[in-house]
């Protein structure tokens, strides 16, 4: 008997308060150590889902805190080069940010700007809903029909959520093809950066591999 | 026959979003949303909630709307509460606080709490959690006031009766205050079917631009906005002059309701008396009604600004984006989630920052028609009524996963 079919479902967010504020960086780094995990979830992911004009230059809001409100410009680059793919919890991806805040607080003597009033960084987080879209594949090579008719939402939650907000270690679509014996699929589709890529580039990169395995 | 809202909203925001909206109120089910706030008509909240509720109820959401009943200390009680939530420091009297207590008692005889969910909107109707001893169900506080900073002595009033809700929403990060319960953002949003907001036709626009003697040929420049300091209107007329003194151009400053507002009518004053009888400054102060006239003196322009020195959200930016209009904005409040800089419009420091970015607008069609179009695009995807009725069928599950992040709502 063969596998079980891939269930594609979707995700709704409600934007969640936490109250917490930082006014400059030894604030941010003390809430970096309080704020729940799905708060830095939130601050390091979603502008990922957000509609841009133009294709922004680092997509955490930490970096862009530290760039437009508090004009630590290292310091924002050195957050905004860090590499997602490489966390497969939330603790790490904390752990990290944490100590690249403090050690530039160290190579600093203290001569930092607070931000001005309104802009504050203040810690949200994201309550998702998951929902079935009904949408089905029951094949690995319906992969190739159904992932291009989903919505980007949808695509977001299997390929980026399932991995370090569900601390899967991979993505769905990869764990599903294993299943179905398709190992060396699945290994290149969790190769595929997915911060390197618009969510629509990502969908034709997995096509474009379902099809050059030419699964059945 | 008019179309039924869901057709008429689905050629808005198309049939994805519609879809979407069809699939959370399955999930909403039978569980009734009974929303009160202290008035029919007038206001942001009266507008807000006689749009969503209809619309609420064809997507199948058993959705109600009750006021409850005052008398005039009591409403001049919570309007001094709600200026000085804004952070405008007032005489709190004892006097206040028994009027505020007494009409609460009232009104939790009178009205019939019909919900499984119940929506208090703002802080007039905030003490009638005190029914929730007696007959439980799910409560939400929506504040759709700025508080991020209020005047602490009322919010120390208010703040316990907040807590004894199961959620607060607030409409931005900066309005978070420190409570017991969860507390979400619900960013505000404009109806596009209001008659404030709907597509006009070129014969009404050039209609209400010719009975305020507006010339269409040339350049027009518009800040609607109640007159009020914090509008900076005086400012939005220096930037006029910087801006009239290398381009020809004309400016509209129009607003409403004074006659309540003392203030209100100093600073029309002062506006008029800055014009200095200069032919091309129009001041219109339009009476309650206005929404047409609004939306067509908007779409008549060729710039608008909303050059405020503090601002909550600031839904009139958003009624101009709607329309195409690149917006030359305060760097405040929520003016700075609706203009984009270089994107949908400019956020300015100064009349000469303002005077600078029209200029720069004025002499470039193609600018302005890509920031028009831009920021129409950033309203249909995050300010329009059909978004904040998706928040307010999620929050209604969100009540039953208080400690989850994610839920499986199969």
């Amino acid at each position: 008997m063969d596998p079980s079919p891939f269930h594609f479902y979707t995700e709704r967010r409600l934007v969640e308060l936490t109250a917490i504020k930082a006014h400059n960086l030894q604030e941010l780094l003390a809430d970096l150590k309080e704020a729940p995990g799905s708060s830095i979830f939130y601050h390091t992911h979603h502008r990922f889902l957000a509609h841009h004009f133009q294709k922004p230059f680092v997509y955490n809001d930490f970096a862009v805190w530290a760039s437009a409100a508090v004009q630590t410009e290292e310091l924002a680059e050195k957050l905004g080069i860090l590499d997602l793919r490489r966390f497969t919890s939330i603790r790490q991806l904390r752990e990290t940010i944490v100590a690249i805040v403090e050690e530039y607080l160290r190579q600093t003597d203290g001569h930092l700007r607070s931000a001005l009033p309104g802009h504050e960084f203040h810690f949200c987080k994201s309550k998702s809903f998951i929902m079935p879209t009904g949408i089905v594949a029951e094949t690995p090579a319906a992969l190739a029909t159904t992932v291009p008719a989903i919505t980007n939402v949808s695509l977001y939650f299997h390929f980026v959520e399932a991995r370090l907000r569900m601390e899967r270690a991979t993505n769905d679509f990869s764990q599903w093809l294993r299943a179905w014996g398709a190992q060396s699929l699945a290994q290149e589709i969790d190769s595929i950066d997915p911060y390197a890529l618009t969510l629509d580039e990502l969908k034709q990169a997995i096509v474009a591999l379902v099809h050059k395995h030419g699964v059945a | 026959m008019t179309a039924p809202l869901l057709q008429q909203y689905e050629e808005v925001v198309g049939s994805e979003v519609m879809q979407e909206l069809s699939v959370i109120a399955r999930h909403v089910g039978k569980r009734r949303m009974q929303n009160i706030n202290s008035t029919p008509v007038g206001g942001g909240v009266a507008e807000l909630l006689g749009r969503m509720v209809p619309l609420l109820r064809e997507l199948g959401v058993d959705a109600t709307w009750d006021v409850i009943k005052g008398n005039q200390t009591f409403f001049a009680t919570t309007k001094a509460f709600h200026n000085a939530l804004h952070g405008k420091p007032i005489d709190l009297t004892g006097h206040m606080l028994e009027s505020y207590r007494e009409t609460t008692e009232m009104n939790l005889r009178e009205i019939n709490f019909t919900g499984d969910v119940i929506w208090i909107h703002d802080p007039q109707p905030a003490g009638l959690i005190a029914a929730k001893t007696r007959i439980g169900r799910r409560w939400v506080w929506r504040c759709h006031i700025d508080v991020s900073s209020p005047d602490q002595r009322v919010w120390k009033f208010l703040k316990p009766f907040v807590d004894q809700y199961d959620s607060a929403i607030f409409s931005m990060p900066d309005f978070a205050q420190q409570l017991s319960i969860p507390q979400f953002m619900v960013a505000p949003s404009i109806d596009p079917l209001s008659d404030k907001n709907r597509e006009l036709d070129e014969s009404t626009i050039d209609q209400v631009a010719s009975k305020y003697h507006l010339d269409r040929e040339r350049p027009i420049l518009t800040q609607i906005s109640r007159f009020d300091r914090l509008k900076d209107p005086i400012g939005v007329i220096a930037a006029y002059r910087l801006v009239k003194a290398r381009r020809d151009c004309q400016l509209v400053l129009a607003g409403g309701g004074a006659s309540d507002d003392p203030e209100g009518f100093e600073v029309l004053q002062e506006v008029r008396n800055a014009a200095e009888n200069d032919r091309d400054i129009h001041v219109l102060l339009l009476p309650d009604g206005s929404d047409l006239e609004i939306n067509a003196l908007v779409r008549a322009s060729t710039v608008v600004f909303q050059k405020s020195i503090r601002e909550g959200f600031g839904l009139t930016v958003t009624e101009a984006l709607w329309k195409k209009k690149p917006v030359i904005g305060g760097d405040v409040g929520g003016i700075r989630l609706q203009i984009l800089n270089g994107i949908t419009g400019y956020l300015v420091h100064s009349p000469e920052g303002a005077a600078l970015r029209t200029l720069q607008l004025l002499a470039d069609r193609e600018l302005r028609r890509r920031m028009g179009e831009n920021g129409f695009q950033h309203v249909k995807q995050n300010f329009l009524l059909t978004r904040d009725v998706k928040d307010h069928m999620l929050v209604m599950l969100a009540l039953e996963h208080p400690d989850e992040d994610v839920v499986h709502a199969d």
